[in-house]
């Protein structure tokens, strides 16, 4: 049993704290899942409106920000070997890309957002009331789920401007990168949710 | 680990850093066991002055004390009270950080400062349910499950209501996710799984629910209030939603937490039985197995809520099936501690009271689960007092009564101080009679046809809810004079000693009240927590 069992005069446990990190990436999976689980049967109910929906979306600023969401989770992961590895000015700057990388998709989906509150494409908004109640549905899905993503974007970024913080005060070293890690797994979180956003909202037709 | 904590070590954990600053800003899981337990027993009580109105208001047909629109906020403000703030954090929250982490052989759980966090949130999210009641255009009136469109459209306070439900979610989650954390990683060295007590356990299982239903319920409530907000018709008919998908998310989470509710209560029950019939418990591994059984069916019956929703045929059948299987591991779980009484050599005190009646009313309330849980009876009493009755047995009968006996059997542990036996005595079967008296008759006159949530009925109920409402008499005496005896008892009672009960379980094994890191020196475990020889 010596390996289940944590030391217990050791406050610091990093098993239990990843493992601890797992668990809550399972509550944010099934929180999304209620989301993919209405759009799924809405779709299913309202295929043709949802996919007239789908063609309103701007699939060219959603590919850009897939690419720099994808290339964001890449640079995450290496500052982590990075920081194994004890190379403490690679493992920053790679972190200051997944932080610009946020900031890209954030500035994108402003645009994309103000756009549609332009033409009127929003709940309350003038065109958006002569949809038909289907494919309003889907820009309400459309914004919550995006929304909700968002969301955990920016949290996501304020965790790696934590994890910048304690690398710079020494705290997170090359033995000692468990919040390190379980940053960088939120942040693959973020980037999971997106690859199955990405599809539903912009590619299926 | 510094000098001052080495010198403090011996000290009982409310003499060190007293303070109300210093114990709203504590993470010893003590100390956040006891902020709950004083928060959810003035929540608690709320509710039950509530219920006693509602009982008041159905002592005779017609208005007796207050208006039909009054009663659907009480009772709507009622079952949101008792469900999410006290029925499911109660004994995980209370007991389960107060003793879990003892029972273990532990120091604290993995993640104090989340601990710390999760009761904050705790209270926030009742801060939000019970503003419903000043705030806004009049108390909720949709009744706990916030059933859509209605939810959608009235024009009381719901957004607040279901805003709470949703921090209180969180609240439930950050305290699944530590209880996993910290049974996988603190055990003391030589507990191994089966050596493990069985309250630890049945909190195993349940933290599995809160982890993997409740965010489900929690994106549910945020749909409703964005609903509510935007107006748009992601569950309203009229605009295009379905209403039924509202029903099935909101079910896929409730089902599952009504066995947040009632596993850790029969764990509680799994820890007083053997220590009071001096026996090792029988099946063990069935016990344990059967938490984690009901867990995992749980998840599947939800449908059974809604068999008069316009689910299909087949659809209700397969959930009517489901629903059968998970009265198997309830079954055997009542078998087991059956038999671990039978020869023992049985102490009848307080605890042990609570527990008895424990088993005698959920096998009342499990029982009548299943005429529930059959398709054609189920058409029958759905939606009348029978589904109250039943849901009463088998919360509060169950695990209320299963609350009660844990703090009457932990309260030397928590206060350092013994219960006045004669006095919590008769408290007791004030309640159990005044509880029966209250919710039996509800079956016979929901099998009559008395619909539920209704203010009004016919005349030919009356009895019935005379019986009733008197029950509800004698239960709040009795519930007045056990919370008299309690705070009599944590002030002048007899000072208790570490092991009073003679028990074999960890949390036994260190002064009472427990010092700040709970044992002098972590215990090995060489032998399981059942081993009575005597």
């Amino acid at each position: 049993m010596s390996a289940t069992t944590a030391i217990h005069d050791e406050h610091r446990d990093d098993f239990g704290a990843k493992m601890g990190m797992w668990l809550f990436l399972f509550t944010e999976l099934l929180l999304f899942g209620g989301l993919f689980l209405v759009y799924t049967i809405y779709r299913f109910l309202n295929p043709e409106d949802f996919a007239h929906g789908g063609h309103e979306l701007n699939l060219f600023v959603g590919t850009v920000n897939t690419v720099v969401l994808l290339t964001s989770s890449m640079t995450v992961a290496v500052s982590i070997s990075a920081i194994q590895k004890g190379n403490k000015k690679l493992a920053l700057s790679m972190l200051w890309v997944t932080i610009a990388a946020a900031l890209v998709f954030m500035v994108n989906k402003y645009f994309e957002w103000g756009h549609k509150f332009e033409i009127g494409l929003y709940p309350g908004g003038d065109l958006f009331a002569t949809l038909p109640p289907a494919e309003r549905l889907f820009f309400l899905l459309y914004y919550f789920m995006t929304g909700l993503h968002g969301l955990h974007v920016i949290i996501g970024a304020i965790l790696i401007l934590f994890v910048i913080r304690e690398i710079n005060k020494g705290i997170i070293q090359h033995d000692n990168f468990a919040f390190h890690e379980n940053a960088g797994l939120y942040w693959h979180l973020v980037d999971l949710i997106w690859i199955y956003l990405f599809p539903l909202m912009y590619l299926i037709h | 680990m510094s000098e001052s904590i080495t010198s403090v070590q011996h000290q009982s954990f409310y003499n060190v850093r007293p303070g109300f600053i210093n114990w709203i800003t504590s993470t010893d899981h003590k100390r956040i066991g006891l902020l709950y337990f004083y928060s959810i027993s003035i929540f608690f009580f709320v509710g039950v002055v509530l219920g006693v109105l509602m009982r008041l208001e159905l002592l005779n047909p017609g208005k007796d004390i207050m208006e039909a629109q009054t009663y659907n906020g009480i009772f709507t403000l009622h079952g949101v009270i008792m469900i999410f703030l006290f029925i499911i954090p109660g004994v995980p929250a209370v007991f389960g950080n107060f003793v879990m982490p003892l029972i273990i052989g532990a120091k604290d759980v993995s993640f104090p400062r989340i601990n710390l966090l999760s009761w904050y949130l705790y209270v926030i999210g009742a801060l939000f349910a019970l503003s419903t009641l000043v705030f806004g255009d009049g108390i909720p009136d949709t009744g706990w499950t916030f059933y859509a469109p209605y939810s959608v459209k009235t024009g009381t306070n719901v957004t607040l209501a279901v805003l709470a439900a949703f921090i209180l979610g969180f609240s439930s989650i950050l305290t699944g996710l530590n209880f996993i954390v910290t049974i996988h990683r603190l055990r003391a060295p030589g507990m191994t799984w089966f050596k493990m007590p069985l309250f630890a356990w049945s909190l195993y299982a349940t933290a599995w629910i809160q982890l993997l239903a409740t965010p489900v319920i929690g994106i549910t409530l945020l749909m409703i209030v964005a609903e509510r907000t935007l107006g748009i018709g992601l569950f309203d008919p009229a605009l295009g939603g379905d209403p039924i998908l509202y029903q099935h998310l909101f079910w896929i989470y409730s089902h599952p937490a009504v066995y947040i509710m009632v596993l850790p209560a029969m764990g509680v029950v799994s820890e007083i039985i053997p220590v009071f019939s001096r026996r090792r418990i029988y099946g063990y591994k069935a016990i344990a197995f059967s938490s984690l059984a009901i867990a995992f069916v749980g998840y599947f019956v939800w449908g059974h809520h809604m068999f008069t929703s316009g689910m299909s045929g087949p659809a209700r059948i397969i959930f009517s099936i489901l629903t059968f299987l998970v009265a198997i591991p309830s079954g055997v779980k009542i078998f087991n501690w059956v038999a671990t009484l039978y020869k023992g050599s049985i102490t009848i005190n307080p605890p042990m009271l609570y527990i008895l009646a424990f088993i005698f009313q959920f096998m009342i309330g499990g029982l009548t689960g299943l005429v529930l849980g059959a398709l054609a009876t189920d058409v029958h009493v759905h939606d009348t007092y029978f589904v109250v009755a039943h849901f009463h047995y088998v919360m509060f009968g169950g695990t209320g009564f299963a609350f009660f006996g844990a703090l009457h059997y932990w309260f030397p542990k928590i206060w350092g101080r013994m219960v006045n036996q004669k006095k919590a005595t008769i408290a007791f079967y004030f309640m159990f009679v005044g509880f029966n008296t209250l919710y039996f008759p509800l079956f016979i006159a929901g099998m009559a046809g008395m619909p539920r949530r209704y203010y009004d009925y016919l005349p030919q109920f009356h009895n019935y809810n005379i019986i009733s409402t008197v029950g509800s008499w004698i239960l709040f005496v009795g519930f007045l004079f056990m919370i008299y005896n309690l705070l009599q008892s944590a002030r002048n009672g007899e000072k208790a000693s570490g092991n009073p009960y003679r028990a074999l379980s960890l949390e036994w094994q260190t002064d009472s009240p427990p010092t700040v890191e709970n044992f002098d020196k972590i215990p090995v475990v060489t032998e399981g927590p059942y081993e009575y020889k005597d």
